[in-house]
């Protein structure tokens, strides 16, 4: 057994058998690349489940991941009505997994978008080797999506929906997409992931995007899982010579969730901004963490990463810009701000500036703390109920965020999930 | 209007209003003058209800209401004004959409009917012209990146528009200059009538020049110790507060 | 010279200096035999005369550092150490108990005087007032490898009732204290180098202030490692009962040697309700050539506790030497209303690898922090600010500030922030914000059209990045620290 896994508490190690026990079971009926599965399952089997002792896991404990044993999903074509009413109504062609598997039968295949389903679509960016979870997603998983827009081409919108409907407290279930996106030079698209369910599983994508010079990508997320579910995604993106990925991530959902972003700056004058906001109660856990790395100079990365935390809810951020010792005229900007609303509930926040080039402009803050009893009193004072105050105030907190997305549809989707959560949360 | 008996209250455990006596009648105008750290601000927040400033005893009556058992917004909502003398900054709420809540809020303890965006939008305009401020102000976020005097502007234009039965003005007049603060006299002028009532606390007479007061109460160590007509402020103004301070002590 | 601003070069041509504490002392060294082991404990203990219950102390420290493992960091890269192959005592021979200052070996004296720390009490023993312009009194514990030589003013400050000694005076002088709080603030087992420590510190200061009193004059320990191949292990232990103050400071130098040797130190405060500690530093411990060869491996432990109500603690460190930093000079807030404070400058050159930040830990209600951090990276070299903000659930009403800013001077150094913000109370109020600049061209040019030279220009405007801390430093202490800056980065730029 390798070291790392040998040091690991007796769960972790269990929970990363069953995962091994269960691709031995299945590897001969899984489709795709067996070269690349093979090395995403020697990884996995090297590496493990991460423990907290890994640094890049440290505020983020697996335990009820590895404690609970998945099974396959069923292929039971199950009616998804309830579900599907949830999606936001964006008016665009969009590909509609369950369970981890694409249904034809409640997609709206694009146009202007060529795109192959039926098996992973494997990309090179991902780093198994490094990566626990992309190790378990490259060795277990069935389907995804290649997405493809040509040189020069705006694809439009396109929507990418992942609906957990399969999963029972008696029978977990976990499903690992694998999904592509390849911009060629100049081209165009807006990526709407929502990612919704009911019941018990594990969701654990991973999505690998390929920026050519000049491409631009705007990537919006809606992450509303099922509160019972475990929501693990890692991002891939590479950003070529002008080219420009502007992605925001909504995550209000999942017991335990955690979006991973790995985005690189490969040449000159590329831009990516990586903003994100976690609303999050009860006992949920959510963590952002990302690694903005600037390859090429004059670069241009910004990053403003939001939680407002409830009940009992742990709100974790993790956001390190690394510059590279050639990227010269480097322009990173890097903002946590963490409202807790409860006494409970707690935040954690690491961001890390990691610089190897001299003629660079960085710059990260971070701040914690409570809604401002002045402002809350102000407007109390003005005749507006407390509950209401306090909307108004956490709306204003992530409006700042918010505001930026030039992709008006999609800002509304994510406006009406804040509503939601605010709404649920005040009731 | 407004009724205090024997009111005492305390700011970190200590006690700063020693029992303060006080009748605003409707459609009076009182002034409360007194030198800094006589409890004259302590007095407008223990009215509106701010955390922090314990009610130790004594009661207030506002409207036949017991003042001291509402919340803030129900103070509003009862008709109940701060003009706020360090308006806090909001940043990311705009101006108009947070005039609009608080005045529908308002509207609706007062059993009237809600404003849409275009009602609320007419009036807010048409206010903000009478007190020449720019029409701008509504569309930035409240306070933020204001002025001190465009501050204060803006607590008028808000009493302007939720029209409230008393307002209490919390040295408004400081660090303004002669336009502003004409500006804010004749927002308070306007709100004059036979049902509406003020309480302007203020530590200069000049602000009284332009809003004449029916009376005039000299507030020092958490105590009224004189209460006169308007000819109280220039005779303070005359001989400062040392005189009625030590009367107190 | 071009006449572009070049602030690289400029760099460069700064660290081609020599370091100047780089001569050593011949002098005659009692050494224990190479290796770690309880025997050698023993002999330490036994030399030291100490009682039976820290030979005890000792070793469970000792039996708890075996089970542990030594630290990897991600930006600090060093050879393997081999623990097995160093000295852990070395004393200078004494010649019959050098309990006054005229027995302290000449050389020693000498020694001292030449590092610009004159062991002598002249102006206060004569009688007279300091000269204007001279700077007042300060009185200095100096520790020469493994032991204090000398410990001036201790009359004076007796009288005031603080007491200032070496640690092993301490031991036998003032048992009850020690036992009392040895350890207190960092146990034993806290971490591998405090583990180590434990086990086989042998020297370093002691303090304790009564309450009430306002210690008269600024403490100060110098430490100097000579003989080769030893460790230096010392361990200070600062008390400061109620209401009272203390500002104690601490230098540190090595001779230049090519092999690495390491200083595992632990220092702890205890301040107590409305007590106040200030503690600075100036560590230029030699940093190794240009090449990376030699220089200190300097792995310390500092952590104050701040115990009482109202109390405060604060940390000012300028560190330019050592080939490896690693120290979090911390503050355990427990008491209500206390306050921490970490003002840093930190600047590395060559090949020099500085990971260096602070850990407030905010227990009591209303506690305050706040951490300046300046990091100064040139040539080669690697500097991480690593700090920790935590805010535990009873903390309500905390209060933290942090800025953290880095200087880069040239393009092969690399310059590292890395908080960690934990909040557990919502009422608390954590605010963070790092830069990391280079010195424009522009500021250069604009001092160079004024008529500085380029290397006047660049310490002007380090010496203007690290104006917030150097200002926290004690006067005749900022004067030395901006002197220290400019050395340590003569000939990077140029």
């Amino acid at each position: 057994m390798n070291t790392i896994v040998a040091l690991q508490p007796a769960w972790l190690r269990e929970g990363a058998a069953s995962f091994l026990a269960r691709y031995e079971g299945l590897r001969a009926r899984l489709p795709g690349d067996t070269a690349v599965r093979e090395a995403g399952a020697a990884a996995f089997r090297a590496r493990g489940l991460p423990g907290v002792r890994d640094e890049a896991w440290h505020y983020t404990s697996l335990r009820p991941l590895a404690e609970t044993r998945f099974a396959e999903p069923l292929t039971a074509i199950a009616a998804c009505d309830r579900l599907m009413a949830r999606l936001p109504a964006i008016d665009a062609p969009r590909l509609v997994f369950v369970d981890g598997r694409y249904r034809d039968d409640l997609s709206v295949v694009p146009g202007a978008v060529a795109v192959r389903v039926g098996g992973p679509a494997y990309g090179s960016l991902a780093q198994p080797e490094r990566d626990n979870m992309v190790a378990l997603n490259t060795m277990l998983t069935g389907d995804g999506a290649a997405i493809e827009v040509a040189a020069g081409a705006d694809g439009g919108t396109l929507l990418l929906v992942s609906l957990g409907s399969g999963g029972t407290a008696e029978r977990p279930i976990a499903f690992h997409p694998r999904h592509a996106l390849h911009l060629g030079r100049a081209a165009r698209l807006a990526l709407i992931e929502v990612a919704i369910g009911e019941g018990v599983y594990l969701h654990n994508p991973v999505l690998e995007a390929t920026l050519e010079e000049g491409a631009v990508l705007t990537h919006l997320r809606l992450q509303d899982e099922s509160r019972a579910a475990f929501h693990l995604a890692t991002l891939y993106a590479d950003i070529a010579a002008g080219a420009s990925y502007d992605g925001f991530t909504l995550a209000v959902g999942a017991r335990l969730g955690r979006l991973e972003v790995h985005a690189r700056l490969a040449g000159r004058g590329a831009a990516a901004h990586v903003n994100a906001a976690q609303l999050l109660g009860g006992r949920q856990h959510g963590d952002v963490t990302s690694v903005i790395t600037h390859d090429a100079p004059a670069c241009i990365s910004r990053q403003t990463v939001k939680n407002v935390l409830s009940g009992h809810a742990r709100g974790v951020f993790q956001g390190r810009i690394a510059v590279a010792r050639d990227a010269q005229k480097t322009d990173g900007y890097q903002m946590n701000q963490a409202l807790l609303l409860s006494p409970d509930a707690e935040v954690d926040s690491k961001p890390e500036l990691q610089i190897h080039a001299d003629d660079v402009k960085c710059s990260h803050g971070a701040t914690v703390g409570e809604l401002d009893a002045e402002q809350l009193f102000y407007l109390r004072s003005r005749g507006i109920a407390a509950t209401d105050a306090r909307a108004m105030l956490v709306r204003a907190f992530l409006g700042g965020a918010l505001e930026p997305i030039a992709h008006e549809a999609g800002r509304r989707a994510l406006e009406a999930a804040i509503d939601q959560w605010w709404e649920s949360e005040a009731a | 209007m407004l009724e205090i008996r024997g009111l005492t209250a305390t700011v970190d455990g200590r006690e700063i209003l020693h029992g303060i006596d006080l009748d605003v009648p409707a459609g009076e105008v009182h002034a409360i003058m007194g030198p800094n750290g006589s409890g004259k601000s302590t007095l407008a927040h223990v009215l509106a209800g701010r955390d922090g400033y314990e009610v130790t005893g004594g009661r207030v009556g506002f409207g036949g209401r017991d003042l001291l058992a509402l919340a803030p917004e129900e103070r509003a909502a009862a008709g109940l004004f701060l003009a706020f003398q360090y308006p806090v900054e909001l940043p990311g709420v705009g101006n108009a959409n947070f005039l609009r809540t608080a005045l529908n809020a308002v509207r609706r303890a007062r059993g009237e009917s809600e404003l849409d965006a275009v009602q609320f939008l007419k009036l807010a305009r048409a206010e903000a012209k009478r007190l020449s401020m720019p029409e701008d102000m509504l569309k930035r976020n409240v306070n933020v990146g204001f002025s001190g005097g465009e501050k204060k502007r803006n607590e008028v234009l808000q009493m302007a528009i939720l029209r409230p039965r008393l307002a209490i003005l919390d040295e408004t007049d400081s660090g303004l200059d002669i336009d502003a603060l004409r500006i804010v006299a004749d927002g308070v002028n306007a709100l004059r009538g036979p049902q509406t009532s003020a309480l302007v606390i203020t530590h200069y007479q000049r602000l009284l020049d332009h809003i004449v007061p029916d009376r005039v109460h000299v507030l020092a160590h958490g105590r009224i110790v004189r209460s006169g007509g308007a000819e109280l402020a220039r005779q303070l103004e005359l001989e400062g507060y040392a005189g009625m301070a030590a009367d107190a002590a | 010279m071009s006449h572009a601003a070049d602030p690289a070069g400029t760099v460069e041509a700064v660290t081609r200096t020599p370091y100047k504490w780089g001569f050593a002392t011949e002098i005659e060294t009692e050494l224990a035999p190479k290796g770690l082991n309880p025997d050698i404990i023993r002999l330490i203990s036994a030399r030291k005369e100490e009682p039976a219950w820290l030979l005890d102390w000792r070793l469970a420290a000792f039996t708890a550092w075996q089970a542990m493992a030594e630290p990897h960091w991600a930006h600090v890269h060093h050879p393997p150490i081999d623990y097995q192959d160093l000295h852990y005592y070395a004393a200078p021979k004494r010649r019959a108990g050098p309990a006054r200052l005229e027995d302290v070996d000449p050389e020693l004296l000498a020694t001292y005087e030449k590092l610009g720390i004159p062991l002598r009490e002249r102006a206060i023993l004569a009688g007279v007032e300091p000269a204007a312009g001279e700077a007042a009194p300060v009185a200095v514990d100096a520790v020469f490898d493994s032991v204090s030589v000398a410990t001036t003013f201790r009359a004076t400050l007796a009288k005031a009732g603080v007491i200032f000694c070496p640690i092993s005076d301490a031991v036998r002088e003032h048992p009850d204290l020690v036992r009392k709080y040895l350890g207190s603030v960092v146990p034993q087992g806290d971490n591998f180098y405090a583990a180590l420590n434990s086990a086989v510190f042998t020297d370093g200061s002691f303090v304790y202030v009564p309450p009430g009193v306002r210690c008269p004059m600024e403490l100060s320990t110098y430490f100097r490692i000579n003989a080769r191949n030893t460790g230096q292990f010392e361990r200070t232990l600062i008390i400061a009962d109620a209401g009272s103050h203390v500002s104690y400071l601490e230098g540190c130098t090595a001779p230049q040697r090519d092999e690495n040797q390491l200083h595992a130190a632990v220092v702890e405060l205890v301040a107590l309700d409305d007590a106040q500690i200030k503690y600075s530093t100036v560590q230029n411990w030699y940093p190794g050539d240009a090449e990376g060869r030699g220089g200190i491996y300097n792995f310390v432990t500092k952590r104050g506790a701040c115990r009482g109500a109202r109390s405060r603690i604060s940390w000012t460190q300028v560190e330019t030497g050592s080939a490896i930093t690693w120290k979090y000079p911390s503050c355990i807030l427990a008491g209500d209303d206390s306050v921490g404070e970490f003002y840093s400058v930190a600047v590395t050159t060559n090949r020099q690898q500085a990971d260096t930040g602070t850990k407030m830990i905010h227990i009591g209600r209303n506690t305050r922090s706040t951490i300046v951090s300046k990091g100064i990276s040139a040539g080669r070299s690697d500097n991480t600010y690593r700090g920790l903000v935590r805010i535990m659930p009873k903390a309500a009403g905390a209060r933290n500030h942090t800025q953290c800013d880095s200087l880069l001077i040239g393009d092969r150094c690399g310059a590292h922030t890395v908080p960690y913000i934990e909040s557990r109370n919502p009422t608390a109020k954590v605010e963070h914000e790092a830069t990391t600049s280079k010195i424009a061209d522009d500021q250069l040019f604009y001092c160079r059209q004024r008529g500085l030279s380029e290397e006047d220009a660049v310490n002007l405007i380090v010496n203007g990045f690290c104006k917030e801390v150097l200002k926290e430093l004690p006067m005749e202490f900022a004067v030395e620290a901006q002197k220290l800056l400019a050395v340590s980065l003569e000939g990077s730029v140029g």
